[in-house]
């Protein structure tokens, strides 16, 4: 009986050994990957920019613009949902910038004590009713979103453009029965692009990235729910200069001219 | 039911022998390894969770709504994966047809795919302007997505496969000697697989739908891409997880929690009543 008993511990010994082993490369490679270069100077640097997936296009074109202006620099993205973004980060994702496609986000990690100094709105977006090419409900205005049989996409509440579709409908009175509530404007595009639904809420800058796939109907109503898009560099960020420069970018005017391309509005 | 020698009752006989040799060092090591690597992310969700407003974040209508919903419709998948699965699985382990290795791996491939992308094949086919559902639309005036029958849709086309591989590989290694002594006998065909196939593969029946359960319980991308989400209508468990998960991370830990409680409790039953009989 000895032996075994011996044995057994020498096992759960060695395991946690294997796992001690596993998590310090694990570790290992994640700072190597952040600071490659970073105390090198001017030769290789990388600035990590984490983005609210609605900006994929926008800042997508203002890299190759800053790694021109930058020698050596590699601009390297993590696009995703703002709030699952915020939580990598207050997670101690290795991050130099954070563009939040909303302000709560940008306030979760701020109130982590993650974010150094002011957020500044960099770009606004606006709702716009999507529908297929075709338009078979015949929609033209907020109100025929409201009409029975028409069948309606809003984002859930729980995800920016769900939001900002509420708002609309509080402070017009409109009231919209969605077929369903989608978990993000890309899904809730999805099932117009497919003709599933004959409408949806979604912001204009995704109806201009679909482009002939839907059509995009303005409404007035989206001045209740305009939504800002706050850019801040990180507190710990491994490259505080580059993201201050990254950010600049995004402000100044050829920042601007991309993303209104895109559609977004300036601020 | 008569009882069948088995290969695994055979490898039961064989087990005790393991302590009597060296410690399996090579075996045990990685176990180990492997458990702690699964299941610590489930400690991690357990030391994370909000215990003190445990209670009152449970009684909420909305998570009542989504787990039954959950339960329902994945009981119910895994139903309708039987009635087809079963027969598949036996056309691929003993019928010989042309284009064999083919249907197989089709049958395979919502496995492999991404579920978000089966999510939107299924929209293709059953949907509104869906090669068969625009039919559906247009002679019935019915169409599928956005309802409780396509959740169920989704996870059948995601969890069969599961169900289907498992008891094809039970009747693979099923001893064909019994149904050929019965076939001899006179027994017909479909006398034979009820009689004889059918008990001598039903803990790969057993595992293969409790396989198939857990998956359509967890089922989330194919189900929010071809149901949506509605909540008391399309809105399952992983689904309420992933929304609650945008605004308030400690909702999405109780939510996890419950599914995780739930599927654990169901699975653990019912492998000491079928699987367990082995």
């Amino acid at each position: 009986m000895p032996r075994p008993r011996g044995a057994r511990t020498q096992v759960i010994g060695a395991a946690i050994a294997a796992v001690g082993l596993l998590a310090a490369a694990a570790c290992g490679q994640v700072e190597d990957g952040g600071q490659g270069g970073g105390s090198g100077g001017a030769e290789t640097r990388t600035l990590t920019v984490f983005a609210a997936a609605s900006l994929t296009e926008s800042f997508t074109t203002l890299k190759k613009r800053f790694e021109t202006d930058n020698p050596g620099v590699t601009v390297e993205f993590n696009f995703g949902g703002s709030s699952e973004l915020a939580q990598q980060i207050n997670e101690g994702a290795p991050a130099d910038v954070f563009a939040s496609a909303n302000p709560a986000n940008m306030d979760l990690v701020a109130d982590e004590g993650d974010a150094e100094g002011e957020p500044t709105v960099f770009a606004q977006n606006t709702l716009e009713i999507a529908v297929p090419p075709d338009n078979p409900a015949d929609i033209q205005e907020l109100d025929d979103l409201a009409a029975e049989n028409t069948k309606v996409a809003l984002c859930a509440a729980e995800v920016p453009c769900g939001s900002a579709a509420e708002k609309v409908m509080a402070e017009t009175g409109v009231e919209i029965t969605p077929v369903t509530e989608e978990e993000d404007v890309k899904a809730a595009m999805t099932k117009v692009e497919l003709g599933e639904v004959d409408a949806a809420l979604v912001y204009k800058t995704d109806v201009i990235a679909a482009g002939d796939k839907v059509k995009g109907i303005a409404f007035p109503e989206s001045e209740h729910a305009v939504n800002d898009y706050p850019i801040a560099p990180l507190k710990d960020a491994p490259e505080a200069d580059l993201a201050a420069e990254w950010i600049a970018l995004t402000t100044s005017d050829t920042g601007t001219k991309v993303l209104t391309d895109a559609g977004f509005r300036a601020p | 039911m008569t009882p069948v020698p088995s290969r695994q009752g055979a490898a039961r006989e064989r087990a005790p022998r393991v302590g009597a040799g060296r410690f399996p060092w090579l075996l045990v090591v990685p176990a180990v390894v492997g458990i702690a690597f699964l299941v610590l992310p489930f400690a991690g969700l357990l030391i994370r969770a909000p215990w003190s407003t445990l209670g009152t974040r449970l009684l909420m209508p909305e998570i009542r709504g989504a787990l039954l919903l959950s339960l329902g419709t994945a009981t119910l998948a895994t139903a309708i994966a039987l009635v087809l699965g079963v027969p598949l699985a036996w056309l691929l382990a003993r019928a010989a047809f042309p284009g064999r290795r083919v249907v197989r791996a089709l049958v395979t491939v919502p496995m492999v795919i991404p579920p978000v992308v089966g999510g939107v094949a299924l929209l293709l086919a059953l949907g509104r302007r869906g090669v068969v559902g625009q039919y559906l639309d247009a002679w019935f005036g019915y169409t599928m997505p956005f309802t409780p029958a396509a959740v169920v849709a989704a996870q059948v086309f995601v969890a069969m496969p599961f169900l289907v591989i498992s008891v094809e590989g039970a009747l693979r290694g099923a001893d064909r000697r019994y149904e050929e002594a019965a076939a001899t006998l006179g027994a017909t065909r479909v006398t034979v697989f009820r009689r004889i196939t059918l008990p001598m593969v039903l803990p790969g029946v057993a595992a293969g739908a409790v396989l198939c359960w857990a998956r359509a319980l967890g089922e989330f991308g194919a189900t929010i891409t071809f149901a949506g989400n509605f909540p008391g209508r399309t809105q399952t468990m992983p689904i309420a997880v992933y929304l609650a998960m945008q605004t308030d991370p400690e909702s999405a830990i109780v939510l996890s929690l419950v599914l995780l409680l739930v599927s654990l409790l169901i699975l653990v039953s019912l492998r000491e009543r079928w699987v367990g009989a082995l």
